[in-house]
């Protein structure tokens, strides 16, 4: 066999296809739904943040999408700039560029595994199914960015110290409550992670055996 | 348990204590409420969606006709240039007294003598018409109100106003020929020698051009002490004088009381003495004058520095008597402590013992010792001194005690139970702490600890409680002066009212309760005080008829019913006119094109509230002549023609025939 076919993978046969239907589809079904899953999470909020303070009785939310953060930005920079924060433009420019593109890239890689019947499918799967703890990290990561490098010549820097508001739940900054939330987009990734797990699972089933009797052939002609 | 509770709290709404009969404790049954007039009292709490909270809140501010209230609230109109009264705990506007800004109901700025007021406060020749007053001040004797005159300065032109409160009228006007802005006032000292006025923005002396570059060298930071004098209810220039100080933003003033009497609390901020230029690349001022950790107070030694001024070692600067910095650092007038961040607030306690200040970018209030400040200006205790050479006392030496209240913290005032109340801008709040050291047996609480916040909507700036900042503090009502309403009214387009919010904080054993919420559609206020209302004993008509209000004395040109008379002098007219219901004496007026006129109007009426005006078109007159009030207007007949004028203020069932003709022949 040569590399490109080891990635591949042997064909099926049209009549054990025609016989074992369901075999051959379950893993179809379950990557394929993880790589729609992907696409769609393109035009849904990931996360949202939500600052509750006496000022502000409905609150601020700021919600991240892929590419984007949409709500009360510019409120939420305006405050952000007594304690010396910068603007909630400036973070994440390189993943907000990349976002879509690479959503849909390991979206597609998704798709792509299914018609791999080799362990390279799981290799192709990888990306999406880490992607939403790539997400989180990220996230995290601009956080942390954000929150401890305060510009020290701002009005509050003294009344404030450096934080970093959780990723799930409630923080406090100043007077204001802070809830995190995991939004549609999240869980919908999420939900694709898993599926991508099944999937593969179903994979490894139905083409496994394959493989294994066309490497057994190989040898035998040898 | 809903209605169990409300039973409980419309008993002292209807004052029946008969509620027994009424109250059924049926298990689930239908209760019965207390009938009024045929309608259930529990009926239309329930409709109207009142807890019991509610309902409480209610019967203690509300008042039922005829019924006066307890106290009287001066509050700064902001903006507007006005002051607003206020009764308390009804929370009704009483009246709006037009004092920077003209205000035609009164004929504030709309006679000849009141606008001589306008320009008297002038600057440099333009006539202002508009103030942005701030702090208002009560007249005190040995540092208690003692109601009988109010002082206010207007912010956006360094300016101060005196207003009799036997009439509730601005008589005068004068403006502080250094500057251009000030903060610091108006504030008084407890036996109102001295009405405090401290400057704002560094500048160079008012009509003085240096760049910014020469910030530290050419601006100038200033207090000045105006000499009121209480018998001719004015403020006398040239027994006045003024401290020059580092170009620090001077803020807040308090002037030291009882044992402190004679001193004077300064606060500043921008020590930084940044000079802005975000445009150009530099820290905005916002952030520019933030950077510093530490401010400083200004602690004044006013006794010795009117002594100096009487000895002559002012200087004349703009033609007003000028204590330099340079005499103030030698001779020992001046001191400075370091102070937490931009403070804003620095407020004496009723014993004269402490200075509190709060610094709105530190969660704390910082308390100082009068005593450990004097000693460690006896002692020399100094940490150093300023870039100007003012000494700075060491802050662990003269500082008491700190307490983190909350975020944000502006103003601080008291009751008479040893607890003080802060303003937290931030947070929103008003926070109650206790005081210690002999006030500590008050409350017999932990001294210097926060014991209590309520919420406030939303922003609050100053605060006050009943007579909250003298010797004597009532406490029992706060108002919360809050900058947003953000939702708590109707909305009326993008400029929201003001907020005004009454809170209980009668007993220090139960937590504070939000009364009362009062929309301010006139500006911004800033400062109140509150007075009791029975100190001031106010006219319900002048003392007698023909009355100059201006002078506070007899006008010669008032006449009695009879004595009213027309004269011509070559071109000019005089006109002694008087006004009683429904008619003017005389009505019909006969000039000649080109005169010129003056017109005296008396109100000979002795009934309380029978108050005449007199509009005049075209000649933007309007007057509101109160009875036994004489005003004055002058003008040249320019155009001829027939000119209908009228009583504007409605006096009697023939209101509408209270009218004349001016007749202007060609």
């Amino acid at each position: 066999m040569k590399d490109i076919d080891m990635i591949v993978g042997p064909r099926v046969p049209q009549e054990l296809l025609k016989r074992e239907r369901k075999r051959f589809l379950m893993p179809t079904i379950f990557l394929g739904t993880a790589g729609l899953l992907l696409l769609i999470s393109i035009f849904l909020p990931y996360w949202k943040l939500t600052l509750y303070a006496p000022q502000y009785p409905n609150g601020l939310v700021m919600k991240v999408y892929v590419n984007r953060v949409e709500g009360d930005v510019k409120e939420i920079d305006t405050l952000n700039h007594y304690i010396g924060m910068r603007s909630l433009t400036e973070a994440a420019s390189l993943e907000r560029t990349l976002s879509i593109f690479m959503v849909v890239a390991i979206g597609l890689l998704v798709i792509a595994a299914i018609y791999l019947h080799s362990p390279a499918a799981a290799v192709f799967a990888l990306p999406a199914f880490f992607y939403p703890f790539i997400f989180l990290g990220d996230l995290y990561f601009w956080m942390w960015n954000f929150g401890t490098n305060l510009d020290p010549r701002a009005p509050l820097s003294n009344a404030i110290e450096p934080f970093v508001p959780p990723l799930l739940g409630e923080g406090k900054v100043g007077q204001f409550k802070t809830i995190a939330s995991w939004e549609i987009g999240l869980w919908v990734v999420f939900l694709a992670s898993i599926l991508i797990l099944v999937g593969l699972y179903y994979h490894r089933k139905a083409y496994k055996p394959l493989l294994e009797e066309q490497l057994k052939k190989e040898i035998l002609e040898k | 348990m809903f209605k169990k509770h409300v039973s409980r709290w419309i008993l002292p709404l209807l004052g029946l204590g008969i509620l027994a009969l009424f109250y059924t404790c049926g298990k689930g049954g239908k209760q019965a409420g207390v009938q009024v007039g045929g309608e259930d009292v529990n009926k239309v709490i329930e409709e109207r969606g009142l807890t019991p909270n509610d309902v409480l809140a209610a019967v203690k501010t509300y008042l039922p006709t005829g019924k006066y209230d307890e106290y009287l609230l001066f509050s700064s109109g902001g903006h507007s240039g006005q002051v607003l009264v206020i009764g308390v705990p009804s929370m009704r506007l009483l009246k709006v007294i037009g004092v920077f800004t003209p205000e035609p109901w009164q004929g504030w700025g709309y006679s000849t003598d009141t606008w001589k007021i306008f320009e008297e406060g002038g600057i440099n020749g333009t006539t202002l018409t508009w103030g942005d007053t701030h702090h208002p001040a009560l007249s005190e004797t040995n540092g208690d109100y003692d109601g009988e005159y109010l002082f206010i300065n207007d912010k956006a032109n360094a300016r101060v106003a005196v207003i009799d409160l036997r009439d509730f009228e601005t008589k005068q006007i004068i403006k502080n020929p250094l500057t251009l802005s000030d903060h610091g006032g108006a504030m008084v000292t407890p036996n109102t020698e001295w009405v405090i006025e401290g400057g704002q923005y560094g500048m160079p002396w008012t009509g003085e051009y240096a760049p910014l570059s020469q910030y530290k060298e050419k601006y100038k930071g200033m207090i000045t002490f105006w000499k009121f004098d209480r018998k001719k209810g004015r403020l006398i220039k040239n027994e006045s004088f003024a401290m020059e100080l580092p170009p620090y933003w001077q803020d807040l003033a308090d002037p030291g009381k009882l044992v402190s009497d004679g001193w004077v609390f300064l606060n500043s901020f921008n020590t930084e003495m940044a000079t802005g230029g975000v445009e150009e690349g530099n820290p905005p001022f916002e952030a520019g004058v933030s950077q510093r950790d530490m401010d400083y107070m200004h602690v004044i030694n006013l006794k010795k520095a009117a002594q100096l001024f009487k000895q002559g070692k002012t200087k004349k600067i703009r033609g007003f008597n000028v204590l330099t910095l340079e005499t103030s650092i030698k001779e020992g007038i001046l001191y400075f402590i370091p102070e937490p961040k931009s403070p804003h607030g620095v407020d004496v306690s009723p014993d004269g013992r402490y200075i509190v200040v709060s610094g709105k970018l530190d969660p704390h209030v910082t308390i100082y010792n009068f005593d450990k400040i004097q000693q460690a200006i006896a002692e020399k205790k100094f940490s150093g001194k300023d870039e100007f050479g003012v000494p700075v006392l060491d802050f662990d030496a003269v500082v008491e005690t700190q307490i983190e209240v909350g975020l944000g913290p502006l103003h601080t005032q008291f009751d008479p139970n040893g607890f003080a109340y802060t303003s937290l801008f931030l947070e929103s709040a008003v926070a109650r702490w206790t005081m210690g050291g002999e006030w500590a047996s008050k409350h017999g609480k932990e001294p210097w600890s926060l014991v209590d916040k309520v919420s406030v909507h939303y922003n609050i700036g100053h605060l006050v409680t009943a007579e909250g900042d003298n010797v004597n503090p009532d406490g029992k009502y706060l108002v919360a002066l809050n900058k947003w309403a953000i939702d708590r009214y109707t909305n009326v387009g993008p400029l929201l009212p003001q907020n005004f919010q009454l809170v209980d904080i009668e007993s220090g054993d139960r937590p504070m309760q939000l009364l009362y919420d009062m929309p301010i559609g006139i500006g911004e206020p800033h400062y109140a005080q509150m007075i009791k209302a029975d100190k001031i004993k106010s006219w319900e008509v002048y003392p007698e008829i023909g009355w100059n209000p201006h002078t506070q004395s007899k006008d010669p040109d008032g006449v009695q019913a009879g004595q009213e008379k027309v004269v011509r002098r070559g071109r000019t007219v005089e006109i002694w006119m008087s006004a009683i219901r429904s008619h003017y004496t005389p009505e019909r007026v006969e000039v000649r094109k080109g005169d010129r006129v003056i017109w005296h109007i008396t109100n000979i009426e002795r009934a309380k509230d029978a108050t005449h005006g007199f509009a005049l078109p075209e000649y933007n007159f309007n007057l509101s002549i109160e009875p036994g009030e004489t005003q004055t207007i002058e003008f040249v007949a320019k155009r001829a023609g027939v000119y209908p004028f009228y009583c504007t203020e409605f006096c009697s069932a023939l209101h509408l025939e209270m009218m004349g003709y001016l007749l202007v022949k060609p």
